[in-house]
């Protein structure tokens, strides 16, 4: 096969440059290749400096976003097919310290996600003796969809709030929260409000979506934001209005 | 050197290692538990597990069926004490799962569904849609959260045991950030570090799965048991290799040769019939379908492709709804990386090397031959898996033996004193090791990918789905080979920081040590039984062979093989019977 791809790629190798650069790979390619693939055979074949992450190729780990023409993307789910002719640019995600390369430090996402306590929270716990939980279908549909994310972070990388309030919960964090939020078996809705409607919580977020947009799960965190905020409200509503009841 | 103190280490943070954590957690939370992984824990290769998790729940069921399921699905390799109790503790293991939130698919009433699967008298298959192994890590990562005791090391890659005074008493790990090495020391070491797909070409595993903790026990002297039984799934997609879930089939879809034609009744699977029968065709055990597709292939009647000879998986009767309320990642993966609609289309498939039913050798409890290591999951042989692995039983394996190995780690670390100083000895040497013998070396010529792809081809050539004395030989030759040229490597990265192509060099070396492993315990098996098929031994021996394997590693020489027999409880040896 005669076709060939043209790869730009940002460089950053912090023990001998001060500054990111690109650098342009000709890479002989093939139809069903995805933009990893080209990376993959650099890596292989040309350069072996290049870094970047990858674990499953599927879809499914979370571990390869990068931004793919100026888009957070999955490269091993961005065929090179669907892109526009000329040069694929490849650069880290968006709003994350480089570590080298393609590898950003994702340290501060990966800490919010558990700020959110992210777990069943019981008052008291069923003994495992008296069997499951009981969930219908349609209990499990409410909050399926945002059990859904892989932790890829390209919805940090789109999000135009979270460079300029580096405390923005964020939201994958956001998402997960109400995940469990939503989830009959959960009652930690109050415990998670602390951090939810904190400054650095919900109210940060101006609705801007592209955080769902990127979303390669369709987990739609901006939904998920934007229905907290409801809930909150009415919360507040209600204890302002009625402040003898127990949330 | 800088140096780190805990009470337990897990490595690898997959689903065994953060349920060994929270098993830690949980009995004994004064104990510290360090999770070092190469990979943030939600990057492990459990979250692509597919298909379910098995545990009898349901009426009619019973522990001693799952049991004969088992233990006749691995061709009465399992041992049979461990196979008794990972049925007695897997309902309550995945129960355990619900109480702490996975999303697990639902009967209209509330209660858990189950699904038949491949080689099950009954269904008794838990699923969360066709998504399983990723909300069970999911769930199991954001559970371990909660546990103020465990301090996770993500991209640490461990590069070595340290074994002082005859016992494991912590590692070496390079924090792949900076560059820097660390030797961490410990009361107790559990290894959950899965399996090693990419030995192979052609492999349903993530590009992580490179039998890292099979070779740090191997070179610690442990052996590893089993290694010839590799599991090949029947359908995996041409090309990337990516699983299409037996539930697939479960659900109802068809397996069919160029012809159209439900080929596997020609295999003693059974008859067709237009909806799935249990332990029958389709819902045949894994390697009797893998081993149908290549004598399906030998005849010609296979379709060819440029990614290698393939048959059609057909679910297109099972209707768009079916489809995407029990198999949507089904949909979804056929979408994006084949271009298909499976609601329309027929899927091309072709065996694909999935799962080892080998690893490091352990009692029920996950300890191995080397006081204070201790092995669960895919990495380690307990043997529950016998000679060919039951789909939707791996899942329930990591909890139950995960909780089991955190459980024995705590009660072993309890009563260890602190290691000392002493055991940081080994930890200098292996930083010199890495710097001198890697990052500062001159000269070399060999390439690392090239170096990777002989060693897969020589595998798959040698060690794939059919095997005789021959190519098997021509197989370890190979390696041997391959050995000396990684001497002579040469890294482009000679950078601290983020190394990869250091970590993909060190992946290399436990890869080319599990592969003469499995070589050589496939030549010392001069018989046929599961997923090891050597033609020149056809039959099955158990006069000779109802035993396990054993490789000892001898340095500069092939392993040792030697045979231990198998724990027969209450099921004597018989034929397998499917579809009739």
């Amino acid at each position: 096969m005669a076709e060939t791809v043209t790869l730009e790629v940002q460089r950053y190798r912090p023990e001998t440059e001060g500054e990111p650069t690109w650098e342009r790979f000709e890479v002989p390619c093939q139809p069903e290749w995805m933009v990893l693939d080209v990376l993959n055979y650099v890596k292989d074949q040309v350069d072996g400096t290049l870094s970047y992450r990858w674990a499953c190729r599927m879809g499914v780990c979370g571990s390869c976003g990068m931004t793919v023409n100026g888009e957070p993307a999955l490269t091993c789910a961005t065929y090179l097919r669907d892109l526009p002719r000329g040069p694929v640019r490849v650069a880290p995600l968006a709003h994350f310290p480089v570590i080298r390369d393609l590898v950003v430090d994702v340290t501060d996402f990966v800490d919010k996600l558990a700020r959110v306590k992210p777990w069943i929270i019981r008052k008291e716990d069923k003994p495992l003796s008296e069997g499951e939980y009981l969930q219908t279908p349609d209990e499990l549909e409410r909050y399926k969809q945002l059990s859904m994310c892989i932790n890829c972070a390209l919805c940090y990388s789109a999000c135009p709030i979270y460079p300029l309030e580096p405390e923005f919960v964020g939201p994958a964090a956001i998402a997960l929260a109400q995940r469990y939020n939503l989830d009959n078996r959960d009652q930690g809705a109050s415990e998670r409000e602390e951090i939810l409607s904190s400054q650095d919580g919900v109210w940060c977020c101006t609705f801007v979506g592209e955080c769902s947009v990127v979303c390669p799960k369709h987990v739609d965190p901006a939904g998920a934001i934007q229905r907290h905020k409801v809930t909150s409200t009415i919360e507040w509503f209600k204890s302002a209005l009625l402040p003898w009841r127990k949330r | 050197m800088d140096s780190l103190r805990h009470d337990v280490i897990l490595v690898g943070g997959g689903g065994a290692g953060l349920r060994a954590a929270i098993a830690l957690g949980e009995s004994r939370p004064d104990l510290s538990v360090a999770v070092v992984s190469k990979v943030y824990p939600m990057r492990s290769h459990t979250v692509a597990a597919e298909g379910g998790a098995a545990a009898v729940i349901k009426p009619g069921d019973s522990l001693d069926a799952h049991a004969h399921d088992t233990i006749s699905g691995g061709d009465w390799l399992c041992d049979q004490d461990a196979v008794e109790a990972f049925v007695r503790e897997a309902p309550e293991e995945l129960l355990r799962l619900e109480h702490w939130g996975c999303p697990w698919s639902r009967e209209k009433d509330g209660r858990i569904a189950v699904r038949p699967f491949g080689g099950m008298k009954i269904e008794r298959t838990w699923f969360a849609a066709d998504k399983t192994g990723f909300h069970l890590l999911h769930t199991l990562f954001q559970t371990s959260l909660r546990y103020g005791s465990i301090t996770r090391y993500d991209e640490w890659f461990v590069t070595r045991l340290l074994v002082h005074e005859g016992r494991c008493q912590g590692v070496v790990a390079i924090e792949m950030a900076t560059g820097k090495v660390y030797g961490i020391l410990a009361r107790a070491v559990i290894l959950t570090t899965g399996g090693c797909g990419r030995v192979f070409p052609f492999t349903t595993n993530a590009n992580i799965k490179t039998g890292d903790g099979m070779a740090l026990a191997y070179r610690a002297g442990v052996p590893l048991e089993d290694m010839e039984f590799v599991q090949y799934h029947p359908t995996g997609l041409p090309f990337t290799g990516i699983l299409i879930t037996e539930a697939a089939r479960a659900e109802g879809g068809w397996l069919v040769n160029r012809d159209g034609y439900r080929y596997l009744q020609d295999y003693d699977l059974g008859k067709p019939e237009p909806r799935p029968v249990l332990k029958s065709m389709e819902l045949g055990p894994r390697d009797r379908l893998s081993q149908a597709f290549v004598q399906e292939m030998e005849k010609g009647r296979t379709l060819k492709t440029a990614h290698g000879d393939v048959v059609h998986l057909d679910i297109r009767h099972l209707g768009a709804k079916v489809i995407d309320t029990k198999l949507p990642f089904v949909r979804e993966l056929c979408l994006k990386y084949e271009r298909i609609d499976p609601v329309r289309d027929l899927i091309p498939v072709r065996p694909v090397v999935h799962y080892m039913m080998g690893g490091i050798a352990t009692d029920l409890e996950g300890a191995t031959s080397l006081p204070g290591l201790y092995a669960a999951g895919e990495t380690a042989c307990v043997s529950i898996n016998g000679a060919n692995r039951l789909g939707s039983n791996s899942l329930t394996e990591i909890l139950v033996f995960g909780a089991r190995a955190g459980k024995a780690a705590a009660a072993y670390a309890s009563e260890q004193p602190p290691p000392g100083e002493a055991a940081l000895g080994v930890a200098l040497e292996e930083e010199r090791h890495l710097r001198g013998d890697w990052l500062e070396r001159s000269g070399g010529t060999e390439r690392m990918a090239a170096l990777r792809t002989e060693m897969q081809r020589a595998m798959e050539e040698g060690a794939g789905i059919y095997r005789d004395q021959k190519g098997l030989a021509s197989a370890a030759t190979r390696i041997r080979e391959i050995r000396e040229r990684l001497g002579h490597l040469r890294l482009d990265d000679r950078s601290l920081t983020f190394n990869t192509e250091l970590v993909s060099a060190l992946e290399l070396e436990c890869m080319v040590d599990v592969a003469e492993a499995i070589i050589h315990s496939a030549l010392h098996r001069t018989e046929s039984r599961g997923a090891h098929q050597r033609t020149d031994f056809p039959r099955r021996d158990d006069q000779r062979f109802l035993a396990h394997s054993l490789a000892h590693r001898v340095e500069g020489s092939p392993p040792r093989i030697e045979l231990r027999p198998v724990t027969i409880t209450r099921w004597p040896p018989a034929e397998r019977v499917y579809g009739r």
